[in-house]
């Protein structure tokens, strides 16, 4: 091949000073070139319910947020805390049924279930979360898995809180327009908020857990306060992923528990690129419609599903987004070797 | 002996499994001094500083800081105490750049309640603190050097950075673990004026070396331990006369020159 005497080099466009996250900013052009991912991205997802008019699609978004929320959680926790959580089903169900139960037994509105169950089913989450912090890898995975599966077995088994037939009769939202922004602008409102938390103070504090946590402890700093931090973080988003819900389909019942909740958030991350945040993100914007449209085959909809999935992992292994952004952040051309 | 030692390390012993690695260390560092620690590979040198830092758990023995009890405590209360350590094999943070590593300690408790480095009151921006450490410790800010990500700095700089990390806590003692391994020697030669100033700023150093002439050259008092236990303790040229340290060190009669390494 010609390419042989050849390589491909690749150079940050000028906008960026020394290192990540410093620019310099001296045009409209460049305010753009910054401003531009941002804006489409988030007038995008505003568009989206509104460009899109059928009620069955509608709802399909609705559950496309509510899966980017835990694939955010997923991807902070794994990429900038170190921590691989499965615990997507875990965070949806703790707050779900907290939601229902505030709702039933106490007649709550949303308005005041969603903000209870968020800060309360985070809160449940780290603390039994808690003894499992010290633990890394695939054994943090393992316990966070297990205890969606032991909380359902014993909701079933002990029949409270409904028992298998569940919590019916929850709320509903009181406008169709609230009930279809209010999980989008979340969404938009965890992404942002998420991205700029890593690159605050605390957030590099988060990174150095990943990277060197005996460093962090040289530091001067307790490893287990600043995970049980990023645990609280993304059990809220997935507690409040929970709540929005149950008050949507107006039951709580053990399948806030389903396995998928923890599965597709990891699948998502891997389509969009870990790392990224908006990947994870985008990726569920993929994902669960493309698992939509896959519902006409019945059952044969797994095996599409994986062959896509096993294509990205084998071409496009770095994710969408990472893809992305190189391309759009460097310059590239042949250079002589 | 005196009160007036700002750690005293009393009987501490530590095995692990059937080894030995400490038995029944006793010592006292005074304050503002250098004190060396030496021995051949294996003697519990490296052990001696995780006890004291909490890294690891003494099995008996206590360690105490201006006469409070420390021992066993968790290392981050240890670092917040002012008590720091470097790690021998480097633990930088890599994926961020030099001075976003510094942010992390100037996060700890101690650094928000002490303030910025060698100033009182509010602490300003982590950032512009971590960079004059890291002038300070021999980064040129005007440089791209500090703004590199950690994994592409050469081990020198990783070195300097250890250090940086203990005195964006601004610490009453630093245990140093062999800072002066693996350096070439012009960068130990710009390493060995740079503890000198830590010194005179105020800061009791312990150091843990091999390169037994670079520390003897600022050490004011050296501890030899060998097979755990302590074999002599005092001046350096003093120690290296006796019998048993020369034994532990060469196994035989050679007289040891430490001037040729």
């Amino acid at each position: 091949m010609e390419n042989k005497d050849r390589r491909r080099e690749r150079i940050d466009r000028g906008i960026k000073v020394r290192t990540e996250g410093i620019y310099a900013i001296a045009s409209w052009q460049e305010v753009a070139y910054l401003l531009l991912p941002r804006l489409v991205l988030i007038v995008g997802l505003l568009i989206l319910p509104i460009v899109i008019p059928s009620l069955y699609w509608k709802r399909v978004i609705s559950i496309v947020s509510i899966y980017a929320l835990l694939a955010l959680g997923f991807d902070f926790l794994s990429n900038f805390v170190g921590l691989v959580s499965l615990g997507g089903a875990f965070f949806i169900g703790v707050g779900g049924y907290i939601a229902a139960i505030l709702n039933k037994s106490l007649g709550l509105p949303p308005a005041l279930t969603i903000p209870l169950a968020t800060l309360g089913g985070a809160a449940l989450c780290t603390l039994l979360l808690l003894p499992a912090l010290p633990l890394r890898g695939v054994y943090f995975a393992i316990v966070t898995l297990m205890y969606p599966l032991a909380l359902a077995r014993i909701i079933e088994a002990l029949n409270i809180v409904g028992g298998t037939d569940g919590i019916v009769g929850v709320a509903s939202f009181a406008s169709k327009w609230v009930e279809q922004y209010f999980i989008i602008v979340i969404a938009i409102i965890a992404l942002f908020g998420l991205r700029r938390l890593v690159n605050e103070d605390i957030g590099l504090v988060f990174r150095g857990v990943k990277d060197n946590d005996q460093a962090i402890r040289a530091s001067g700093l307790s490893i287990t306060l600043y995970k049980a931090i990023a645990v609280f973080i993304a059990a809220a988003l997935g507690s409040l992923g929970g709540a929005y819900f149950v008050h949507l389909y107006m039951v709580a019942g053990i399948s806030l528990f389903a396995l998928d909740y923890s599965i597709i958030p990891i699948a998502a991350a891997v389509i969009g690129g870990g790392g990224t945040l908006v990947g994870p993100l985008l990726g569920c914007f993929i994902l669960v419609p493309v698992s939509e449209l896959l519902r006409a085959f019945g059952t044969l909809r797994i095996v599409f599903y994986a062959l896509i999935l096993m294509m990205f992992i084998m071409f496009r292994s770095e994710g969408i987004m990472v893809y992305a952004q190189r391309k759009y952040h460097q310059f590239e051309r042949w250079v002589k070797v | 002996m005196s009160e007036g030692a700002i750690l005293r390390v009393i009987d501490v012993r530590k095995s692990f499994g059937g080894i030995q690695a400490l038995m029944d260390v006793s010592v006292e560092v005074q304050e503002g001094e250098i004190f060396g620690i030496i021995g051949p590979n294996g003697s519990g040198k490296t052990t001696l500083i995780n006890c004291i830092t909490g890294f690891i758990k003494t099995d008996s023995g206590k360690v105490l800081y201006r006469g409070k009890d420390i021992t066993n405590r968790a290392p981050n209360h240890i670092a917040n105490l002012g008590i720091t350590r470097t790690f021998q094999i480097m633990r930088p943070y890599y994926s961020l750049p030099a001075y976003k590593n510094l942010v992390i300690p100037l996060f700890s408790p101690r650094a928000r309640r002490t303030g910025g480095w060698r100033g009182g009151g509010k602490l300003g921006d982590r950032d512009a603190v971590g960079i004059d450490i890291l002038e300070e410790i021999g980064f040129e800010r005007d440089s791209s050097v500090p703004y590199k990500l950690a994994s592409s700095l050469p081990t020198g700089y990783l070195k300097r950075l250890e250090l940086a990390r203990c005195l964006a806590l601004r610490p009453e003692i630093i245990l140093c673990d062999e800072v002066f391994s693996g350096l070439s020697m012009s960068e130990i030669a710009s390493m060995v004026p740079l503890i000198e100033r830590l010194q005179m700023s105020g800061i009791t150093l312990i150091m843990v070396e091999h390169r037994l002439r670079e520390l003897f050259s600022v050490a004011t008092r050296v501890m030899v331990l060998n097979f755990g236990q302590k074999l002599a303790e005092g001046h350096p040229d003093e120690v290296m006369k006796d019998e048993k340290v020369r034994e532990a060190y060469l196994g035989s009669e050679k007289v040891l020159d430490y001037t040729f390494q």
